[in-house]
């Protein structure tokens, strides 16, 4: 019996649309190869130069960003980015979009968002410690928010709880916008030694490339061009182009990689992300100057069958290839048997730069391998600046709720509201260092035994980007460094995950270099250095993009973790301070959005110097123990993030307005804020030490009693905040959100 | 003491048992889920938290068919202390070592939070640290812990006062409204006849430390090395 030949399209204009390929970049790779491509190697093109592994329309944009400090041992271009945190030990880090796939199928579209970056992170040798993420839904009354919320969070737990990674932090919200296109950004922090971190790049000729992990199946087939495209009203129909999740093999992975690692046998390591086989082995090679030899007959399958492109192009999880030290071959294959994991010698390292691949004693696939990467198209996209709107003057804004009421509202407000019935769906315990978990706007997770400790956080505001990119992408960072300072961290790094509408828009394209003249400019003056990223374009529906929404994950350093402060009021009879100037800026907040119903003016701005010298005194009063809560002000301004504090510790207060006893004041969202709570004795200290460093801090009042008094409005129950702060998630996924909300 | 925790593929809360057990001052030992035989001297052994085998065909259900469970069987038939935690719990149900079986949780999530168990009793080796019907602070992590049996289980288990641990508030209250799960009884953890057999959904080994949550899970580990 001889063996089906398979069929194998001929290469028409048509077929090299459907690969996603404009026809100039199809020129572009005849120019290249000097013959027209196979069938595989029209797949590979396809796979290597679509948006969300070439970065076509943002490579140039990118390199503006600021990626280098003394600390850092690894800026962006590897699996994840590495910052030094002393004793010998560094942090590995990065956050990635699962935005397309979690669209068209939830659950399994968030599971392999987890599993892919905990892979990136352990791909370079680190133990991964936590997990954080970022989640924008579509509007709450969509009919298809529920299930899509249900479905992503079930998804992340799904994942990260059985791979036994506490997931101690994150970030979600809704709006409109992002009803076609739902975004899921998830984070991963891993801790290796600093001498022992592998890298991407294969050395040495005609050593041994192995294939690790689960088998090879039609799963995920052009994933990534799917998620370099808008989706239409056929978007259903891509669900075969959703890869499958399977946490268990994830976690044997992790392990026999990390002891096949520490045995000293691994050369070099690549997890098979986005374009699977392909992406990998391409990169190995050209990072290391070396050609790679595939042989396909010898990749473990699924099912029986697959041709040279499907095996190419599957973006099957829970997979990664290897070069090995030839001499160790054995030992490795002994490590992964015992994990019970599939192992195969695929292929090996050439000297002659071609990326061959060969399947059934064909040669499907004879291509430079450098020039795959390297001469992927890169565009000057066109780019307007986006206007910038007017101050809105709060003058003018007539309020129809008092300020009480509009407290009430606000904490139950779907942006504002608990997310506790999200992250309780998150093992946050796990490994028992979770110093502080989930619910706050920043976690904290102990670094081993301690004392020290990583000060972690996931943040933007949509909203302002949309209203002024470069005061937005400021925001975002900004905030960053507000979240790790509060908590008494050092902030040292970040990961920034860039989600925009179509490129190919010059406003779209005018938000997103926007956003990262903001980000940059922020970087530069915070010495928070970007070192790992990834970019989700495209994400439009019939034409309609989300609002720009640049994720930020911040790192920070805390060096004793006993000296952390969280949000919580700890006992009556403290001093309440606020760090930071209050203009009463509405423009673009949620108070604007929530009780008068519209977004509008510009966004706060973002006075850089001050951000960095009020976070660094911040700091440095939680480092000498002298404040016993501090909070960063962000959405919803003093009276949200007053309200916050009393929440937790269950303890009210009585608080005088900063200026003028009005909505501006108590809800606008002037940046460069804190709250600070602190005994009497230490208060005045505290007073004493801002008059010298030249930091803003007022005294506003006083912890105690069972109500929040703000100003002169009626005292508001703690009480009755936290239960209609805690109540309307919960009512809004049994079905109830309409009622609760009103 | 000397403790064996049995690791199986899938387990991930061996390093968390594995630091509460060498707190209360036990040596602890790594079992592999194919071997045969337990190290020589084991006074406990202990089955983590985790998702064995990915929590396929049901939790438990492979590892409680592993290899190494023969091993767990003639430990505990001997007296041995045998401590299951969560996936423990579940894989010493699968196993036959206690009865009953964990379904999923009431409302079809997995669930993670802080959560009160009153000691039911404080005279085995588990709980003599703890005080009577003390209401204890740990953690919960899981999405099968609605624990069901048949009813004259139910009846035998509390007849003979094999329940270890049930749901309450922070008071000690037992009731509805504190059972996370919908477990029977508010049951969250129950002894073998002889009290040598330990299994509990909770995580005591997560509640040892004043910086993270508190140490009332440390009076579990404290009690067996008083009993060892």
């Amino acid at each position: 019996m001889t063996a089906q030949k398979l069929h194998e399209p001929a290469i028409t204009p048509d077929l090299v649309a459907r690969h996603g390929l404009k026809p100039d970049e199809y020129r572009r790779i005849l120019d290249l190869i000097g013959r027209e491509p196979s069938f595989t190697e029209l797949g590979i093109f396809s796979a290597m130069w679509n948006e969300h592994c070439s970065y076509k329309s943002s490579r140039l944009h990118l390199r503006k960003l600021p990626t280098k400090a003394p600390w850092v041992i690894q800026g962006p271009g590897e699996n994840a980015g590495i910052i030094d945190i002393g004793d010998g030990l560094a942090c590995a880090f990065k956050m990635e979009s699962h935005n397309h796939p979690s669209y068209i199928e939830p659950y399994q579209g968030a599971t392999t968002g987890v599993g892919g970056i905990l892979r990136d992170v352990f791909t370079m040798g680190a133990r991964p410690i936590a997990c954080l993420n970022l989640l924008r839904f579509g509007s709450v009354d969509h009919p298809r928010t529920r299930h899509l919320v249900s479905g992503v969070v079930a998804g992340i737990g799904g994942y990260g709880n059985s791979f036994g990674v506490p997931t101690v932090g994150g970030s979600t919200a809704f709006h409109a916008s992002y009803d076609g296109n739902i975004l899921v950004n998830a984070m991963a922090v891993g801790l290796v030694r600093k001498d022992e971190i592998f890298y991407a790049a294969a050395t040495g000729v005609g050593r041994p490339i192995v294939y690790l992990g689960s088998k090879t199946g039609r799963d995920g087939i052009h994933g990534a061009t799917m998620a370099s495209a808008e989706f239409d009203a056929d978007s259903d129909e891509k669900r075969p182009t959703v890869q499958v999740g399977d946490p268990f093999s994830e976690k044997l992975l992790l392990e026999a990689c990390l002891e096949i690692m520490a045995s000293g046998c691994v050369v070099a390591i690549q997890d098979m992300g986005a374009a699977g086989l392909t992406s990998s082995a391409v990169e190995m090679g050209a990072k290391g100057n070396l050609g790679v030899e595939l042989d396909l007959d010898q990749v473990p399958c699924r099912e029986p069958g697959m041709s040279a492109y499907e095996m190419m192009l599957s973006e099957s999880q829970e997979r990664m290839l290897m070069v090995l030290d030839p001499a160790k071959e054995e030992e490795a294959e002994a490590i992964f048997r015992k994990w019970g994991l599939d192992f195969a010698v695929i292929g090996k390292t050439t000297d002659t730069l071609r990326f061959v691949v060969k399947h059934k004693g064909e040669t499907k696939v004879d291509l430079p391998i450098k020039e795959l990467g390297d001469e992927a198209p890169l565009y000057d996209r066109p780019h307007v600046p986006t206007p910038r709107p007017e101050k809105l003057d709060p003058l003018t804004l007539a309020s129809p709720l008092a300020i009480d009421a509009a407290l009430k509202k606000l904490v139950a407000c779907p942006d504002l509201a608990s997310k506790r019935w999200v992250w309780e769906q998150y093992d946050h315990l796990i490994l028992g260092n979770s110093i502080v978990g989930p619910g706050g706007d920043e976690a904290v997770v102990r670094v081993g035994d301690g004392p020290k400790g990583l000060a972690l956080t996931t943040d933007v505001t949509p909203r302002y980007c949309f209203a002024d990119p470069v005061e937005g992408g400021k925001q975002a960072v900004a905030e960053a460094w507000r979240n790790i300072n509060a908590v008494g961290g050092r902030p040292l790094a970040l990961t920034d995950n860039l989600n925009f509408g179509n490129p190919e828009k010059p406003e779209i394209m005018g938000q997103f270099v926007g956003c990262l003249d903001g980000i940059g400019e922020a970087c530069r003056a915070l010495d928070f250095p970007i070192v790992s990223g990834n970019v989700s374009l495209y994400n439009e529906t019939q034409g309609k993009g989300i609002l720009p929404t640049p994720s930020i994950g911040g790192v920070g350093l805390v060096d004793d973790v006993a000296k952390c402060v969280g949000v919580a009021f700890r006992a009556p009879g403290e001093k309440i301070l606020l760090v930071g100037e209050t203009e009463g800026w509405l423009g673009q907040s949620i108070y604007l959005r929530e009780i008068l119903g519209f977004e509008q003016g510009a966004p706060p701005p973002v006075d850089l110097a001050h951000e960095k010298s009020h976070g660094e005194f911040v700091r440095d009063l939680i480092a000498k123990g002298l404040v016993t809560a501090a909070h960063d002000l962000s959405d919803g301004g003093l009276a949200i993030a007053l309200a916050e504090m009393a929440m937790a510790g269950g303890i009210g207060a009585t608080v005088a307005a900063p200026g003028a006893d009005s909505a501006a004041i108590w809800f606008g969202e002037d940046q460069g804020r804190y709250l600070l709570a602190a005994r009497a004795e230490q208060a005045s200290e505290i007073v004493a030490r801002a008059a010298e460093a030249g930091v803003a801090v007022a005294i506003l009042g006083e912890t105690g009693g069972e109500t929040l008094r703000l100003g002169a409005h009626p005292p508001v129950l703690v009480r009755e905040l936290l239960d209609a702060h805690e109540n309307w998630m919960p009512a809004y996924m049994a079905g109830g959100g309409k009622i609760a909300m009103l | 003491m000397k403790a064996a925790i049995v690791l199986f593929p899938g387990s991930n809360r061996e390093g968390d048992a594995a630091r509460a057990l060498r707190q209360a001052g036990a040596q602890t030992a790594v079992v592999w889920h194919a071997d045969h035989d337990l190290p020589a001297g084991t006074d406990l052994v202990v089955l983590p938290g985790g998702f064995s085998y990915g929590d396929y065909l049901r939790c438990g259900a492979i590892a409680g068919r592993a290899h190494i469970m023969d091993a767990v069987r003639r430990h505990a038939a001997a007296g041995g202390y045998v401590l299951g935690i969560c996936n423990g719990f579940q894989i010493l149900c699968e196993s036959g070592l206690l009865p009953g079986v964990l379904m999923r949780n009431r409302d079809l999530r997995f669930i993670c939070k802080r959560q009160h168990l009153r000691v039911e009793r404080n005279d085995t080796a588990f709980t003599r640290a703890y005080a009577p019907h003390q209401a204890i602070d740990v953690a919960i992590a899981h999405g099968e812990g609605n624990y069901e049996a048949l009813e004259e289980t139910i009846r035998k288990l509390e007849g003979e006062g094999l329940v270890a641990f049930r749901y309450c508030d922070a008071r000690g209250q037992v009731g509805e409204a504190f059972n996370p799960n919908g477990s029977t009884n508010h049951i969250a953890g129950i002894y073998s006849e002889k009290h040598n057999v330990l299994g509990m959904m909770p995580h005591p080994e997560n509640l040892i430390d004043p910086l993270v949550g508190g140490i009332d899970g440390r009076g579990l580990f404290e009690s067996l090395i008083r009993a060892a």
